[in-house]
């Protein structure tokens, strides 16, 4: 780790002065994915803006009957708060599949959307990565890229974004709130992580001196016909291979609304407009969801070491659908899928 | 083909230390800083407390787990400048007027450890995990101890310990 200074933020303003004062600083909440980084010298700030403290750490209903949640508020807190257990199971479900306990404890929500892809040689300082060091080349599409990335990949880069709780947000249409230099916005989920086209070295559309504040869920939070399925090298502590957020909204054995998000599959949750809105009218069989799976990976592509991912996927998807439609959620402590 | 690289790195000065004020298993500890030392090197280096231990270093083992105002966390990824007045509980700390703790007692019932470098870690995320409340079934408490590793592989007996100390809580 190299030197650095330390600040406490004292509120939001005081955050945002701070960051916009310094473009070497970096803000720390968690600290759980930015000091694992900063010990491998690939982040390297002249400053830490400490936020921990601010008082962003509420969950509460929103007048759209949604729900808001604070940027601070720790990912265990959120996965057992009970608007979230009661209303949004799912998004609770992909918290409890990532990391580990004490982690959880740890990250915030903010640090979670912002957490960078665990890419080997996006870690090891030895080696070219566009991600790390902008025109230095990929090591990874001709070297060890079982982990990495079959949609939306680039010549640049083909990591994958590593977050379980994004792939939920993903498929609840989550918003997520900001505030910088020139004011508050929004920003879809859609549109806040990005693909990694010929600029690798951004994540997301957050522009550097831009604090998240919240993230927004809307009503529809598909209680009843939902589930988190995550495929993984070991069944527990790990990222994924492949994961699927799968939800439903049912008219009988029709399907009034299909969310399906993917996680492990490329550098952002992976949706289709197509894929669900061929769901959307039909009846839920295996049929219409092995349809729909294929219509989801028809444009992947896979590396030497990752082809596996493509046929795996499909399988996770049709097998998330069934969990769904039939109302049996994955479960995260009994890890035997049915 | 990989090669070395190096990066040109801004060189900043070492800061002030920040003095800071730990409550380390009940006691007052006032400590002088950097901002980068963890709390798992303040705990060992600046205060002796060498049972929690230092495995892998990056979040990745649990053998660094302790109580920051009763909630387990990996002090290898905390920055101790971040918990300045935050009360912390280590394996030192768990023992009462020298009868051990319920679950030190059930580790050494259920023999829970072969070399017992990951023991402190356990025991502390242990003492999370019940505080905690959510684990009702074997499963639930493996999955919710799966941030500790053991390299001689004593979980079943780990998670008897585990079992035994809840019953009794
Ligand atoms: C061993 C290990 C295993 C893991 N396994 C999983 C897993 O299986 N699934 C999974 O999903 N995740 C996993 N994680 C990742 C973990 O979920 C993230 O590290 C965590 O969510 C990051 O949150 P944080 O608050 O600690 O972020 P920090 O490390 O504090 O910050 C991360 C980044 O976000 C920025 N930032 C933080 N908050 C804000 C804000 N409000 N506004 C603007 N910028 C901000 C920081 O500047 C930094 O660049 C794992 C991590 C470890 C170490
Ligand atoms: S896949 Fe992306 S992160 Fe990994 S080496 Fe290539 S450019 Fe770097
Ligand atoms: S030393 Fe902290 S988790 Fe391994
Ligand atoms: S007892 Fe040796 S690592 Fe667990």
């Amino acid at each position: 780790m190299i030197n650095f200074e330390y600040a406490r933020a004292s509120d939001v303003a005081d955050a945002v002065r701070q960051i916009a004062g310094d473009p070497g600083a970096k803000f720390i909440a968690g600290g759980t994915n930015l000091i694992d980084l900063m010990k491998e010298d690939v982040e390297r700030p002249s400053r830490l803006i400490d936020i921990s403290r601010l008082p962003l750490n509420k969950v509460e209903e929103t007048a759209d009957g949604g729900v808001r949640i604070g940027a601070l508020v720790p990912n265990s807190d959120l996965a057992y708060h009970p608007l979230i257990e009661q209303r949004y199971p799912m998004l609770g479900s992909a918290i409890l599949a990532g990391a580990s306990q004490q982690l959880r404890n740890m990250a915030s929500t903010g640090g979670n959307l912002l957490q960078r892809t665990r890419c080997y040689y996006f870690y090891d300082t030895a080696t070219p990565c566009n991600k790390r060091e902008p025109g230095s080349g990929c090591s990874a599409i001709n070297g060890l890229n079982r982990m990495h990335a079959i949609l939306g990949t680039s010549e640049a880069c083909i990591a994958t974004h590593p977050s379980d709780m994004c792939v939920a947000l993903a498929a609840l249409d989550a918003k997520v709130q900001v505030i910088g230099p020139a004011g508050e916005r929004t920003i879809s989920f859609a549109d806040f992580h990005r693909l990694p086209w010929d600029t690798p070295q951004r994540d997301t559309n957050l522009e550097p001196n831009e604090l998240i504040t919240a993230v927004e869920l809307p009503a529809q939070g598909f209680r009843t016909n939902y589930t988190y399925l995550k495929i993984r090298d070991r069944l527990s502590y790990a990222f994924a291979l492949v994961s699927v957020a799968a939800a439903l909204e049912l008219e009988g054995a029709r399907i009034k609304e299909a969310r399906v998000a993917l996680g492990g599959v490329a550098h952002k949750p992976w949706r289709d407009a197509l894929a669900e809105g061929a769901l959307r009218g039909q009846e839920a069989n295996p049929a219409n969801f092995r349809r729909a799976a294929h219509m989801l990976l028809r444009d992947a592509k896979g590396f030497a070491h990752n082809t596996f991912k493509i046929d795996l996927a499909r399988r996770a998807i049709v097998r998330a659908l069934t969990q769904a439609a039939r109302g049996t959620p994955q479960s995260q402590s009994n890890k035997k899928i049915r | 083909m990989a090669r070395a690289r190096t990066v040109a790195r801004p060189t900043i000065p070492a800061p002030e230390k920040t003095s800071i004020v730990l409550v380390v298993n009940g006691a007052e500890r006032p400590l002088k800083v950097a901002p980068w030392t963890t709390l798992l090197d303040a705990l060992r280096d600046y205060l002796d407390l060498t049972g929690t231990k230092k495995g892998c270093d990056h979040g990745q083992c649990g053998a660094c787990t302790v109580l920051v105002d009763g909630r387990r966390i990996n002090s290898c990824l905390t920055l101790a400048v971040t918990k300045d007045g935050a009360h912390v509980t280590t394996i030192e700390g768990l023992a009462k007027d020298g009868t051990l703790h319920p679950l030190q007692q059930a580790f050494i019932d259920h023999d829970a450890f072969q070399c017992g470098y990951c023991t402190p870690g356990q025991i502390c995320s242990a003492v999370g995990l019940i505080a905690e409340g959510k684990a009702k079934t074997v499963d639930e408490i493996r999955e919710l101890m799966s941030g500790n590793i053991c390299r001689c592989g004593a979980y079943p007996n780990i998670v008897a310990a585990i079992e035994q100390a809840m019953g009794q809580s």
